[in-house]
């Protein structure tokens, strides 16, 4: 039979291109007999779920150098002590009153307020600028509000960090199992070189019905912290939020932090 | 009839069937004893019915795909626990849960891992965050 | 038509070698980082790029100054620049293709980045960028190539390359761009959250890339049989200095909204890179520098008589290309981060490691250049153009 190599080629292509199809038609046509997966009977669940940090009660316990919130949230979640500050990981710490809310600048705030201590962490924004940029969707928004990262799928380009105004995102400069100092939590991994990581609600334990570690461990020696729904009008963060006046980082730039500090 | 550059033809040939045939010939006489994975393990030797998640051909074939499925709705999803085909539930975690009965990781998991030459930090690279389960030789 | 890299002179030899070791160091130095993780380089919680994202933001706007011989020789027939738009496309190929290779020097992930493709979202301006290099690649490669395979068999280029060249060039503006917007698009860094951050990275890549080039075909008329041509040269000198003009007067706008205002978020960037902040002075002589350069390219590129005689036209055509290397790929994704969102400076050197992973991919992107032109100077000595 007499063909021309163009046609044996066109022919040839179509023939590739059925047949590397059939994989693509094989996976649609798969109907799913897919399991239930479902939430944990006790898990707390919320629509948007937020903190209210109480500064006039942290300070009024007299404890500037307390970092109990940090030791709980870093021990359980095995968070490494890198040891020096440029490249330290850091889920929930404090900073000077005056670093904080520097768009708030006042030269003559009373006593030493400027340098008193403010919880920091991430602000679990809802427009988060992070969520935003990621270019895979390793960070995302998940449905009861908590900003997720999915440590498997995070390629660590760090254009997260960059858009954070909050500096609430460390980067994993080196391999963290060396540098975890506290003992190792067997129920939580740990993290990888190259991910980007941050504070997450304690998703994990509200999913079994507890409560964030840092809200636990500061509230044992009197309530400081409050955790919950803020679009639940009876939640305990919107009752106090109700009778105190709160103020958020940041508010010019529209991302609408869900950590709001009572003052 | 000529052949030209007869001798490097030669040679890059020779060269390239060396390369070639190397798993052959260089593992010659030192086969690896075929995997064998054992359940001998506190958690499943008390168990009544040794039932895993899925069956046990299912589990051999299927096991990374039901993790990966299994971190998607957890991490993503955040539905935690899994209904099996029989009705019995499960909580999807590596750690907490297949690992709670295979507690043996290096007499289970790695006899075939290592057999298939996935090292640890080669793949599966899970343990590089997931914590192995200590194992009290 | 590639053979023709694979035989030339001596010197074109040695070149290359030269180009191998630094792209062998840099690969060595590239394991270090793989083996051992990001600590090894200068990067911190609070400069979370360097060195590697600020020579890709300063590259890619060379990739897109091709755009200034595309568009005037394909557009409006501007026949001078007929002998040289073939290189101004190779440039913009050795460019866009060592862009992907410095972000993928800077993942903390490198064997996941296929997870953009995987999961692309579309409302992230690094997958846009992404798509935006590799189009643009393709599209200058498909481009130059069959130009240049058209030439030397003395035709005209197929039809089916026309469309393709006015789609680059929109697609040029486009690539530079979208990567203003990686930065302007951040309400976390007061330096890059300008409107006219597009319109800076465009007018600084339209002087410091036709300035590249005039270097290049300097260097072509020297050491081959290839004369540019007077006119060309002339004409991208034209373009050159007009450019250059409204790149110093763009950043002369963000000196007088910072300072006017006196808003200390658009301040305290500018002082830092200019004066020092809080004590953090490595910066200062780096940008200090490129003022002085900037002067002198606009004393040599703007004055007839010296932007009309060789000799001043190539020391003002350096002067352009390091000024604008040293506000674009020193100065700007640097003093973004100043100050951290707790109002602190950190400072940020890059380690050797860091620099020789930089050195060596901009030794990847003078390889390709060279085998491209090595192969379009063959084909025009051929042809006797």
């Amino acid at each position: 039979m007499e063909t021309s190599r163009r046609s044996f080629l066109k022919l040839g292509g179509l023939c590739a291109l059925g047949l590397g199809s059939l994989p693509i038609v094989n996976a649609l046509a798969k109907t799913e007999t897919s399991p239930e997966f479902v939430a944990n009977p006790r898990a707390l669940t919320a629509k948007r779920w937020g903190m209210a940090i109480d500064l006039k009660a942290c300070w009024e316990k007299g404890k500037p150098e307390c970092k109990e919130c940090s030791a709980a949230c870093h021990t359980i979640h095995n968070v490494p002590d890198i040891g020096n500050p440029q490249q330290e990981i850091k889920w929930i710490w404090t900073e000077p009153y005056g670093g904080v809310f520097a768009d708030m600048a006042n030269s003559y705030l009373p006593g030493d307020l400027a340098q008193k201590s403010v919880l920091v962490l991430c602000n679990h924004c809802m427009d988060a600028p992070c969520v935003r940029v990621c270019p895979t969707k390793a960070t995302f928004k998940r449905s009861d509000g908590i900003t997720m990262i999915d440590y498997h799928r995070c390629i660590g380009c760090r254009f997260c960090m960059a858009a954070c105004p909050y500096g609430a995102r460390s980067f994993n400069f080196w391999e963290p199992r060396g540098y975890i100092k506290t003992e190792l939590n067997p129920t939580y991994p740990t993290r990888d070189a190259g991910v980007v990581e941050k504070c997450n609600f304690c998703e994990e334990r509200l999913a079994v019905g507890l409560r964030p570690a840092c809200v636990e461990a500061c509230n044992k020696d009197g309530r400081t912290m409050y955790f919950g729904d803020l679009e639940d009008p009876d939640s305990e963060v919107r009752k106090v939020l109700a009778v105190r006046y709160s103020i958020k980082r940041r508010p010019e730039l529209g991302t609408g932090p869900s950590v709001f500090y009572l003052i | 009839m000529k052949i030209y550059d007869g001798k490097y033809i030669l040679i890059g040939l020779v060269i390239f069937i060396a390369m070639a045939t190397f798993p052959i010939w260089f593992s010659h006489g030192k086969a690896a004893p075929p995997p064998d994975p054992k359940l001998d393990t506190p958690v499943i030797n008390q168990m009544p019915n040794k039932q895993c998640v899925l069956s046990k051909q299912e589990m051999i074939t299927g096991h990374m795909q039901l993790l990966n499925v299994w971190r998607t709705r957890v991490v993503r999803d955040d539905k935690r626990v899994y209904v099996a085909p029989d009705g019995k539930t499960y909580d999807m975690s590596l750690q907490n849960e297949c690992m709670k009965c295979h507690s043996n990781k290096s007499q289970f998991c790695d006899q075939c891992h290592n057999y298939a030459g996935l090292q640890q930090g080669v793949t599966p690279y899970c343990w590089n965050c997931h914590i192995a389960p200590k194992e009290n030789k | 038509m590639l053979e023709r890299a694979m035989t030339g002179s001596p010197r074109y030899y040695k070149l290359l070698g030269v180009l191998a070791v630094f792209m062998g160091l840099g690969f060595v130095s590239y394991m270090l980082v793989l083996e051992k993780g990001h600590g090894v380089t200068g990067l911190s919680r609070d400069v979370s790029w360097g060195l590697y994202i600020a020579q890709f933001t300063f590259m890619i706007g060379i990739a897109a100054s091709a755009v200034m011989v595309v568009l005037p020789y394909y557009l409006h027939n501007v026949k001078d620049f007929g002998r040289i738009a073939v290189f101004g496309e190779f440039l913009a190929v050795a460019a866009v293709g060592i862009c992907p290779l410095f972000i993928v020097m800077d993942l903390g992930k490198p064997m996941r980045a296929l997870n953009m493709l995987i999961y692309p979202t579309l409302n992230s301006v690094l997958f846009w960028s992404f798509v935006v290099q590799t189009g643009y690649l393709l599209l200058n490669i498909l481009i130059g190539w069959n130009v240049l395979e058209a030439e030397r068999k003395g035709t005209k280029f197929p039809d089916w390359v026309k469309p393709l060249i006015y789609i680059s060039i929109p697609w040029a503006f486009a690539i530079h761009t979208v990567t203003a917007f990686v930065y302007a698009g951040l309400p976390s860094h007061d330096y890059w959250l300008t409107a006219i951050l597009a319109a800076r990275f465009l007018a600084s890549a339209f002087c410091s890339g036709p300035a590249l080039l005039i270097l290049l075909c300097f260097i072509l008329k020297k050491y081959t049989r290839f004369d540019p041509g007077k006119e060309a040269i002339s004409k991208l000198a034209n373009i050159v200095t007009y450019a250059m003009f409204v790149s110093v007067f763009f950043i002369g706008l963000e000196f007088f909204t910072a300072f006017y205002s006196g808003i200390p978020g658009l301040e305290e960037p500018l002082k830092y890179l200019f004066v020092g902040l809080e004590g953090h002075r490595q910066l200062v002589p780096f940008m200090w520098l490129f003022v002085i350069l900037a002067v002198a390219a606009l004393i040599f590129l703007a004055i007839p008589k010296f932007r009309s005689d060789d000799k001043f036209l190539v020391i003002g055509c350096a002067c352009v290309f390091f000024s604008m290397w040293l506000e674009k790929g020193v100065g700007l994704t640097l003093a973004g981060f100043v100050p951290n969102p707790f109002n602190r400076v950190v400072g940020y050197v890059p380690t050797i490691p860091e620099v020789m992973i930089a050195l060596g991919v901009y030794a990847t992107g003078a390889f390709i250049l060279a085998v491209l032109y090595k192969i379009a100077v063959s084909v025009k000595e051929e042809v006797g153009a």
